[in-house]
């Protein structure tokens, strides 16, 4: 990457206080990090550090106690349209179709979807391998299907940012590895940058490029590691020499801060 | 193991409704084919207590205006003409709907501003608590006063008993949306209407429902209870007017009427939901 290029995402000691009732939660204290365009980036971390606060962050959903988040270049003060967000649930709206969740964020914008929008979540549902189920109710699909819905719905304004908190966390753990190819499957098809949170080290290292490992709360960057494999990733890669150093390397990185 | 054992454990261990193994089944296999049809058990049931009620009436002589016989209250529908009836039926059924309606009216905003703003919540709820615990029945005649004669005063009087059950379930409901749907629906910077519209409204359909049906029947309890303070129609004046008079037999027939009507409008409810809102049924019915 040429200097002159922004970064896709940078946070620059980036705190957040949450005022709650029993007093106030520091969730992150002093982040740094920057992801550049069409990277694949994975946070690990223990729960209740921050994580899906900095994706909210990210988002525009939230703005930061101190410090800055810079979104290509730009302070974010508000909701961007280049940024799509994959919840831990599907969270399909249960009376609309599969292709009426997909075209939601249009219709829930502009208040009516065209014909070609249409058409375009049929695509992004052949995308998803979701072919022939637009007409279907959520409740008809298995959950792995439906947080595919979510992951189609994401990708509809063509975003930019995908940004995703834990969205395979939810489903068992073969479905979860096949996700997970298939993510990298579309993260190919369409480049895009993503900001992937997670539990599993093993989920990181096979799809991200760089693996961020953050602190218990509040939450701030400890490590900042490239993933020394190479792409494409398949079961191949599941199953090599390399990746299983790369995760215990990390895993041991995150046990040692747990002893 | 013999091969009895076997047959001896499969039967024990196989779950008596279970229609997998019909060879299995035993004799009195029409009973539960009667039980299992929808609506025989119910029917049956109240078949029964009419039989015991009128069987006990005669055997022990009751006075009719203790307990009438089932026949004797059937005789009560002919005290007065069909016309009659449904003139007194239309008087109260027609404040029912309507107070029913005005709840719903007046019930869907008030449930959408506590759920936007907690300063709103905040000064409203302490006021809905004190109109719920006020009893409606004891207010009733200085409703009529005040508003005079006419609809009006038992449509307010039927509004203050049937609107409270459905600020709470449409709150309730409102509040229900998962986090993550607002959260998508702000991230799209939306209008807050289409919040509403879209995903908190839609969402809350399943409460909404629970509350219509409590507020249904409350509607037709306030109807009558307004009958009873002032009117010159309607089922609830003809019950009283009758027991004044103690025709008990007939005041029982408008009673099994006034059931008929709460039952009929409770399972238009059901069906609304049923036939404009099927997602939103619980996945198995109770
Ligand atoms: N809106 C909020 N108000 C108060 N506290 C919050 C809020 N959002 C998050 N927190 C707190 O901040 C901390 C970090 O939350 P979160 O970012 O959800 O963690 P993670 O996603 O890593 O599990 C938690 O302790 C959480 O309770
Ligand atoms: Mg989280």
């Amino acid at each position: 990457m040429t200097g002159t290029a922004p970064d896709a995402l940078r946070f620059t000691a980036v705190g957040q206080v949450f005022a709650a009732a029993a007093g106030a939660v520091e969730a992150l204290r002093g982040v740094d990090m920057a992801v550049r365009r069409h990277e694949f980036v994975a946070v690990l971390g223990p729960s209740g550090c921050g994580k899906s606060t900095l994706l909210r962050l990210t988002a525009g959903l939230l703005q930061p106690t101190t410090g800055e988040v810079r979104v290509f270049g730009r302070p974010v003060t508000e909701p961007r349209d280049d940024v799509g967000i994959v919840f831990q649930k599907p969270t399909l709206l249960p009376w609309a179709s599969v292709e009426d969740n997909v075209v939601f964020p249009i219709r829930h914008r502009h208040g009516r979807v065209s014909r070609t929008e249409r058409e375009e979540a049929r695509e992004i549902l052949a995308t998803v391998g979701l072919e022939g189920f637009d007409k279907r109710l959520p409740a008809e699909l298995s959950g792995g299907m439906q947080q595919r819905v979510g992951i189609a719905r994401a990708l509809l304004l063509d975003p930019d940012i995908l940004l995703m908190d834990e969205p395979f966390s939810a489903l068992d753990a073969l479905t979860r590895e096949e996700m997970g190819f298939e993510l990298l499957r579309i993260w190919q098809a369409r480049p895009k940058t993503v900001l992937f949170i997670t539990h599993s080290i093993n989920e990181a290292v096979l799809l991200a490029d760089r693996v961020i490992v953050m602190s218990e709360r509040p939450g701030h960057v400890v490590r900042d590691l490239p993933v020394p494999l190479p792409r494409p990733r398949n079961i191949v890669t599941t199953q090599s020499k390399d990746m299983h150093e790369f995760a215990g390397h990390l895993r041991a990185h995150l046990l040692k801060r747990a002893a | 193991m013999s091969s009895q054992d076997t047959s001896a454990l499969i039967s024990s261990s196989a779950p008596p409704d279970d229609g997998a193994a019909p060879a299995a089944q035993p004799p009195h296999n029409w009973l539960r084919a009667a039980a299992a049809t929808p609506g025989v058990l119910p029917v049956a049931t109240f078949a029964a207590i009419l039989i015991v009620w009128e069987a006990a009436a005669r055997a022990f002589a009751i006075p009719s205006f203790v307990l009438p016989a089932p026949t004797r209250i059937a005789g009560g529908f002919e005290a007065v003409t069909a016309g009659r009836w449904i003139e007194h039926i239309w008087a109260t059924l027609r404040v029912a709907l309507i107070g029913f309606a005005v709840s719903i009216l007046v019930a869907l905003p008030i449930a959408i501003g506590l759920t936007r703003s907690r300063i709103l919540s905040a000064c409203l709820y302490p006021l809905l608590v004190v109109i719920q615990s006020t009893p409606v029945v004891a207010i009733a005649p200085i409703i009529i006063v005040v508003l005079g004669s006419g609809d009006a005063p038992r449509i307010v009087i039927t509004f203050l008993i049937a609107f409270f059950p459905l600020v709470v379930s449409m709150t309730t409901g409102l509040m229900a949306t998962p986090p993550e749907l607002i959260e998508l629906s702000r991230s799209l910077r939306a209008p807050v209407s289409r919040e509403f519209t879209q995903i908190r409204i839609p969402y809350a359909v399943p409460y909404i429902f629970s509350g219509l049906k409590i507020s249904i029947t409350l509607a037709v309890i306030g109807a009558v209870v307004a009958e009873f303070v002032a009117a010159e129609k309607g089922i609830g004046y003809f019950i009283q007017f009758s027991t004044s008079f103690f025709k008990l037999p007939q005041a029982w027939a408008g009673l099994g009427l006034l059931v008929f009507i709460s039952l009929m409008l409770f399972q238009s409810v059901v069906l609304a939901q049923r036939v404009f809102f099927p997602w939103s049924l619980p996945k198995r019915q109770p």
